[in-house]
């Protein structure tokens, strides 16, 4: 009989199967501390949670060819300056609403979730909240009766009242307005914000 | 009608059923009892996967169907949910099946192994009543712990999660400890590992995180590198086992296989995690990385094709199992096609910002899931019950051999019916909802409004009706193929 081959042997493909996954875990472990340590809360991609007390908007970059988050003066949620401490308090709160909630089977979450009702990734930046002045009165009497309050831009879904407070509905705006500031690599690609000229 | 009649009669049709399907536990051995147990709560949550699938699949037809009852996100949960844990139940029943056989002696810790399965078990059904009674709470830790996460696929509160883990854990050592005591070979070696693997990802989705961009960081972790490294290495190893035991195909060759389908898929799928780090706020790197790696993993995929069809087609397609061999071939296509190529086609960045979170994802998900790990659990589920009749003839001119073949046609035609009318669906909410209308809730809308979508999720409904009339069809089966049969299987010869 032959000699089995280089290729066909046990062993080889072994080893190589050793080697393969440890060295693609190692360059993940390393690319993972990297990741986590340029979207912490308060770098260049993931803004401190006190943007809040700031102007956002998402604008196209024609030299980049993609749209980037912009931020401007100040532009206080709710009247109020928050603090950074106070900030990520309320921000949190918003954000364990959604999960306790179950936003994402229904909504996708900058891009992840379920297809049943819209992106929340911008959501804070949306034209459908008519303009600047009425956008939080709206998003919190939506957010706490979204069945009397309903926009469903004529296809009949409406979302269900989660008995959402309207301290937790604070919460959930200050989050959305958070996240509406997260450098997201271009996604939504030519998103039109509630600051954008028609 | 009063409590007690109620319970009596529902003991008395309890044991109608037991006389009519007529098993016998005796033919199995007490570590494949276990395993059968798994796969008998895997079927009940399969059934119940796709029942709420059904209801959430009317509510995009009738948005006012149990509105305020069980809203769509209830359901939805309780679809996916199910799925991933009918999934794991199914996984540990194949584990516990091939144990004994592989590592040639019994399970060591059998009744710790019981205790665990009656323990999830438990836990299971509170968490799903959980679910449809309580459904929400408060935005405070309290209902992360007891009510749901709200964390797509792991939704599963805080303690059952805590739960599962110490689950895992009896399971792990179950593993480790019956190989050590008989004898270890390469399968088991690469099972071992896995099951590391499999189980220690599961942690990295146990914390809560503000920074939703970390959050999501971590949950691609456990998703990403279950569906797209241990579990496809997990069914890697089933199926190395199973084409040994169903075809004959000589050890050496499976064994070998094995390891270049785990140098292929880890070495694709790993970093291939990176199709997922495109858009949620993290670092730019991940656009070349992700999409490089991702776009390779299909190699593997096409690797086990040829693999199952290259021994099946050398054995002449003599195996002592058809229904069983059938589905295992359902599995190297549905893999293929619903991970390989499904995937791969918004796998790329410049596709994937304007596919991603559509209609498209929910194609890709449907036929990949199906495709790689339902098959290959229903194929145990006829591997289990062929020997649970006492290990009878079971090829297609077994009796009744229409329910076995109908119900593998109307399965897998449901699922591509679904899978292409979800794709219609996607290619149109990328284009209008998308490109033309840049992503707003106005063009989020207009997509959904738009007819050729609204047709799709008309065509879902029914191809979801398929799949779920296949299903009950495939219980029926299971529950009376080779009754009455006198024929022994057919001898397999390894060659
Ligand atoms: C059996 C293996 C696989 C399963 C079960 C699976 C399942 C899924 C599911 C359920 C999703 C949607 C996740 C969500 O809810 O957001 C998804 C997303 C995705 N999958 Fe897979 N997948 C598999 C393999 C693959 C492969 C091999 C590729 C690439 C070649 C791939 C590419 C993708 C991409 C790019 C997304 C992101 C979609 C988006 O941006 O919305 N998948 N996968
Ligand atoms: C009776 C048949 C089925 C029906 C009617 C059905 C219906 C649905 C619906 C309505 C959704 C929500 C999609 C959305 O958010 O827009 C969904 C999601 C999902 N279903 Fe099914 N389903 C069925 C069978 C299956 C099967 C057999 C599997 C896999 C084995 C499966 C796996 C999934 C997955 C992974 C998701 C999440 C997809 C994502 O987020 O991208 N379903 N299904
Ligand atoms: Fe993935």
């Amino acid at each position: 009989m032959n000699e089995t081959p280089l290729w066909a042997s046990e062993s080889f493909w072994k080893k190589t199967a050793i080697w393969v996954t440890a060295g693609s875990f190692l360059i993940l472990v390393v690319l993972t501390f990297d990741s986590l340590s340029q979207t912490q809360a308060g770098g260049k991609r993931v803004p401190a949670y006190s943007v809040i007390n700031k102007k956002i908007d998402y604008v196209y970059q024609k030299d980049l060819h993609k749209s980037m988050p912009v931020i401007g003066e100040t532009e206080l949620l709710f009247g109020k300056e928050y603090t950074e401490a106070e900030a990520e308090q309320l921000v949190m709160l918003g954000k364990k609403t959604t999960q306790a909630k179950n936003c994402m089977n229904c909504h996708t979450l900058l891009g992840n979730g379920a297809y049943y009702a819209p992106d929340l990734t911008k959501a804070y930046l949306d034209k459908g909240w008519v303009n600047k002045e009425m956008r939080e009165d709206m998003m919190i009497k939506f957010l706490m009766d979204p069945e009397k309050n309903a926009r469903t831009f004529g296809s009949n879904r409406k979302m269900p009242n989660l008995d959402i407070t309207e301290q937790e509905a604070k919460g959930v705006v200050a989050f959305l307005k958070w996240m509406s500031s997260i450098d997201t690599n271009g996604f939504p690609y030519n998103f039109k914000t509630i600051n954008a000229e028609d | 009608m009063n409590a007690k009649e109620l319970c009596e009669g529902s003991r008395a049709n309890y044991a109608n059923f037991i006389t009519w399907v007529a098993l016998d536990r005796s033919n199995l051995s007490a570590g494949r009892q276990l395993s059968v147990n798994y796969f008998i709560v895997a079927v009940i949550l399969f059934f119940a996967q796709l029942l709420f699938g059904m209801i959430a699949a009317t509510q995009f037809i009738f948005p006012n169907f149990l509105y305020d009852w069980l809203d769509f996100s209830v359901n939805r949960m309780v679809h996916i949910n199910a799925m991933i844990v009918w999934m794991l139940y199914g996984f540990i029943g194949c584990v516990y099946w091939l144990l004994e056989e592989e590592s040639g002696t019994d399970i060591v810790g059998l009744k710790l192994g019981k205790l665990a399965f009656w323990v999830l078990t438990g836990a299971v059904t509170i968490v799903v009543l959980v679910y449809l009674l309580i459904q929400t709470g408060a935005g405070k830790d309290s209902s992360l712990w007891l009510i749901n996460e709200g964390r797509e696929y792991i939704e599963a509160p805080r303690w059952a999660d805590i739960g599962i883990v110490i689950v895992m854990l009896i399971f792990f050592y179950n593993v480790v400890a019956t190989f050590s005591k008989g004898k270890w070979s390469g399968i088991a070696g690469v099972l071992t590992l896995d099951l590391v693997a499999l189980a220690g990802l599961y942690v990295a989705g146990m914390f809560y995180m503000t920074n939703i961009t970390h959050e999501q960081f971590w949950w691609w972790w456990v998703i990403h590198l279950w569906v797209e490294a241990t579990w496809e290495v997990l069914v890697g190893v089933i199926m190395a086992w199973s084409l040994m035991k169903l075809l004959g195909v000589r050890r050496q060759i499976v064994t070998t296989w094995l390891y270049i389908e785990v140098a292929l898929m880890f070495g694709s799928g790993i970093l291939g995690l990176g199709h997922h780090y495109f858009w949620i706020g993290t670092p730019e790197y991940w656009l070349t990385i992700g999409g490089f790696f991702s776009a390779l993993e299909p190699i593997p995929l096409v690797a086990m094709v040829v693999h199952a069809m290259y021994d099946a087609g050398s054995h002449s397609f003599k195996n002592s199992n058809h229904p069983a061999v059938a589905w295992i071939i359902a599995q190297a296509f549905g893999n293929f096609f619903g991970a390989g190529v499904w995937g791969f086609m918004h796998t790329l960045p410049q596709i994937n910002m304007f596919t991603h979170g559509t209609q498209w994802s929910a194609s890709h998900g449907h036929l990949a899931f199906f495709g790689a790990y339902a098959t290959i659990n229903i194929a145990f589920f006829y591997l289990a019950i062929q020997h649970w009749r006492g290990d009878v003839w079971m090829n297609s001119d077994t009796a009744n051999a229409w329910r076995w073949k109908w119900a593998l046609g109307l399965l897998n035609a449901g699922v591509v019916g679904m899978t292409v009318a979800l794709l219609i669906a996607g290619y149109e909410q990328s284009f209008i909802e998308r490109a033309v209308e840049g992503s707003t809730w106005g063009g989020y809308f207009s997509a959904q409004n738009h007819p050729s979508f609204q047709s799709a999720m008309v065509w879902r409904w029914f191809f979801g009706l398929m799949t779920f009339s296949g299903l009950i069809l495939l219980i029926w089966d299971l529950l009376t193929i080779g009754k009455g049969e006198t024929r022994k299987a057919q001898e397999i010869v390894e060659h």
